[in-house]
């Protein structure tokens, strides 16, 4: 069998915001569009990739929120209405996804071999969390990818933010690990926004952009030292300062996904591509790109 | 209508094991059992309303309040969806909801309903109205746990709560579901062998549940911050659910209170408990945080005045207008050190045979000089906003205390001159206050719109009283 690998690791943040301005069809709330920037930032993300080919999507999100150890969707197909319990008034999609029951079983596996508290999630009336949901509808809208879904361990409420680094750096090598194994071809997916203090009222009309801008003059510092660090291919200092960017800015990164990310992609020092950054409601997004396909090639 | 009220407080457990799985440990099983006894004496109680406040069903935007009449779904714990489903139909109270949402924006408060097929009621909802009102006699109301407030904003919340049961003559029951100390195990447990996850969280509890048992509530709530930092996860900004629940309780600490269970569901500390409103022999302790009326939109308000909590006194007193005086004595002079400090040279009252004549009295606090709802201007002379009825308010108790020093009380109250300084803002707030007052005393009234007070406030009223 031909080993597997990662073609592809994406920053692809989940504000139910960017689904409800494009109005899809599975939505029911409508829009008149709103958060172009990182609309056209997921647009180009899709273009990068669009003759790169994979079998499956690994995702973590970090709205599934897990406090005994990580889980995996266990189950051929999702199928349900997924309401953000936040956001009811933006996001009530219906989602409907197939689930690489295999590839996230290897996983499981090997991270429990490994020594992490790991669980599969075969109960059918589970609802897929908004997160992931949104992150698979902006990377993939024909929705013709079968997933892995890893939920968010809070090993940072529970311990602290280098806890948590080390159990998801583990995590992030044991899926490299896995991967390279299942002989497929897969695209690993961080779903979580850079700073994340939102503003705590909404106008009246979401989408009206006139109100959007960063929480703070501190929280835009922090991103852009972030973004800065994966332009110029330096994600072990990411990874170094991740417990101070987590702490002052109220990082998403909390959740583990962008430290996994990196780990899967073995510390990337390669530059990686910036298709768009802005601010939903305060937070900071990127959506940024790290092309193994051409790093690959170019060695 | 009468009048409604809060008859009694539960807290309970918000992991889905006492709905699912009681029969798989002895202490779910205990759990489950006071469960079915609190909704035993909610039936009992003639409860017509249940409030749950639940902490696992996080916001940001303000506060959210459940208002579809009837939520129905299947709900699926995120971490022990291996123990089974739960399928929900709930009678929820959308009317209340919507008014209690219209409470909350009058106290300053950013607050919605939400009413979507399908929304995700979260576990602790859930598993509080499966088991609490298990034939869905008595409709309820669920609010969120805005994941930003503070006391201030938390207090407030309840008090919006506390005008709408009052308004509407509801019987109500006011739910906290929450755990105590919430750590639990990182790993799968066999059910056999749970326990509370440490000694420290153990012991904590037991303190806790030690000063529930005795009924008082603002002390565990003044707690709340020590509570957060030794026995919580830090997933939240802080512990709210207690300074919720005591401020429905009129931040009392001389409830009933009885612990029908305390045990452990995967490491964390899951307890029923029962306030009741009857005193208990207890006693009130002092009550020594802001007691805040309205919010004033800036969160984090209540770090900010402890972190200058040393300077305050001094501030507020030479603050809020002009120089204060000692109130004069002469003959018949009545004054009390539980009303604000006179402006100049008089008394705050003054009998004559049975009769008693108060000077103006304002919102002004004793001690602190503050203005409640706060001052119509800052010390530069720019308008601020205020809460005319939290004003009156203030000025009705302020009243009440002086009547008291003189051995009257409000019902002797015989005439009322009061004095606005923006009749056409002012006249209806305080008009609402006064009726659910004074105006159920009955003493004649003048209302006059006047330019200025000597302090930033905007109503002052002067009163004739019978002793």
């Amino acid at each position: 069998m031909t080993e597997g690998e990662i073609v592809a690791g994406c920053l692809a943040p989940h504000p139910p915001h960017l689904v409800y301005a494009e109005n899809p069809p599975q939505n029911e709330p409508t829009a008149e569009g709103g958060w172009e920037q990182l609309r056209w930032g997921y647009e180009r993300l899709r273009e990068s990739l669009a003759g790169v080919e994979y079998d499956a999507i690994v995702v973590l999100s970090p709205h599934w929120q897990t406090y005994i150890g990580t889980h995996f969707l266990g189950l051929d197909n999702f199928k349900d209405l997924s309401v953000d319990p936040v956001f009811p008034n933006l996001f009530r999609y219906h989602y409907d996804l197939d689930i690489d029951v295999e590839l996230a079983q290897q996983i499981h596996d090997k991270a429990k071999k490994a020594g992490l508290s790991v669980q599969m999630m075969t109960n059918p009336d589970f609802r897929v969390d908004y997160g992931t949901i949104t992150t698979g509808h902006l990377f993939n809208p024909k929705w013709d990818k079968p997933l892995v879904v890893i939920s968010s361990n809070r090993s940072t409420s529970y311990y602290s933010v280098d806890v948590m680094q080390e159990m998801m750096i583990e995590l992030g090598k044991v899926t490299r690990e896995a991967i390279k194994e299942s002989g497929k071809k897969v695209v690993v997916l961080a779903s979580n926004s850079l700073s994340h203090r939102h503003f705590t009222t909404e106008s009246e009309v979401p989408e009206d952009m006139s109100k959007e801008h960063i929480t703070s003059h501190a929280m835009h510092l922090w991103d852009m030292r972030i973004i800065e660090y994966m332009r110029s291919g330096q994600c072990q200092r990411i990874l170094d300062e991740m417990p101070e960017f987590t702490e002052q800015a109220l990082a998403e990164t909390d959740g583990g996904a962008f430290s996994w990310l990196l780990s899967t992609l073995e510390v990337p020092s390669y530059p990686a591509i910036l298709h768009g950054y802005g601010t939903i409601i305060g937070t900071g997004n990127a959506i940024v790109e790290w092309p193994v396909y051409k790093y690959k090639e170019a060695k | 209508m009468t009048q409604g009220e809060l008859i009694d407080s539960y807290i309970v457990p918000v992991h889905p094991h006492t709905v699912l799985a009681p029969e798989q440990n002895p202490g779910w099983g205990k759990l489950r059992a006071a469960y079915d006894e609190a909704a035993k004496r909610i039936e009992e109680s003639g409860a017509d309303l249940i409030i749950i406040y639940s902490t696992t069903w996080p916001s940001i935007i303000g506060h959210q309040l459940q208002a579809d009449p009837n939520p129905e779904w299947v709900m699926v714990d995120h971490d022990f969806h291996e123990l089974g489903s739960i399928n929900y139909s709930f009678n929820i109270d959308a009317d209340f909801a919507h008014a209690w949402n219209k409470a909350n924006k009058e106290r300053g408060l950013q607050s919605r309903t939400v009413a979507y097929k399908g929304f995700p009621i979260d576990v602790g909802s859930v598993v509080a109205l499966t088991l609490l009102n298990p034939e869905n006699k008595i409709p309820a109301v669920i609010v969120s746990s805005n994941v930003y407030s503070n006391r201030s904003e938390t207090t407030v919340l309840a008090k919006a709560c506390l005008d709408v049961i009052k308004s509407t003559g509801r019987k109500a029951v006011a739910v906290t579901a929450m755990s105590l100390s919430n750590r639990m195990f990182t790993e799968q447990i066999d059910p056999k062998d749970d326990k509370i996850h440490s000694l420290k969280d153990d012991e904590w509890n037991r303190k806790i549940l030690e000063f529930l048992g005795e009924g008082r509530l603002e002390d565990v709530s003044q707690l709340s911050r020590t509570i957060h930092q030794q026995i919580r996860v830090q997933k939240v900004v802080t512990f709210k659910p207690m300074w919720w629940l005591s401020a429905m309780n009129d931040n009392r600490n001389n409830l009933t209170g009885e612990v029908l269970s305390y045990e452990a569901i995967h490491g964390a500390g899951g307890a029923v408990i029962h306030l009741n409103q009857t005193a208990s022999g207890v006693g009130n302790k002092e009550y020594d945080e802001d007691d805040v009326e309205t919010f004033s939109g800036e969160r984090g308000v209540l770090d900010e005045v402890n972190s200058e909590e040393a300077d305050t006194p001094n501030q507020a007193e030479s603050s809020n207008g002009p120089e204060l005086w000692e109130p004069t004595e002469a003959e018949g002079s009545v004054n009390s050190q539980s009303a604000p400090k006179p402006v100049g040279a008089y008394p705050h009252a003054r009998r004559v045979g049975n009769m008693l004549y108060l000077s103006g009295v304002g919102p002004r606090q004793p001690g602190t000089n503050s203005i409640p709802g706060g001052p119509i201007h800052d010390e530069n002379g720019k308008p601020c906003d205020y809460d005319i009825k939290a004003q009156t308010k203030a000025v009705i108790e302020n009243i009440s205390r002086i009547l008291e020093e003189a051995g009257s009380s409000l019902d002797k109250v015989l005439d009322v001159t009061s004095f606005l300084v923006d009749m056409d803002r002012d006249f209806k707030g305080y008009n609402e206050v006064w009726a659910e007052t004074l105006g159920k005393v009955g003493p004649t009234r003048t209302t006059l719109a006047i330019r200025a007070l000597p302090t930033p406030i905007a109503v002052e009223m002067k009163v004739i009283a019978q002793i």
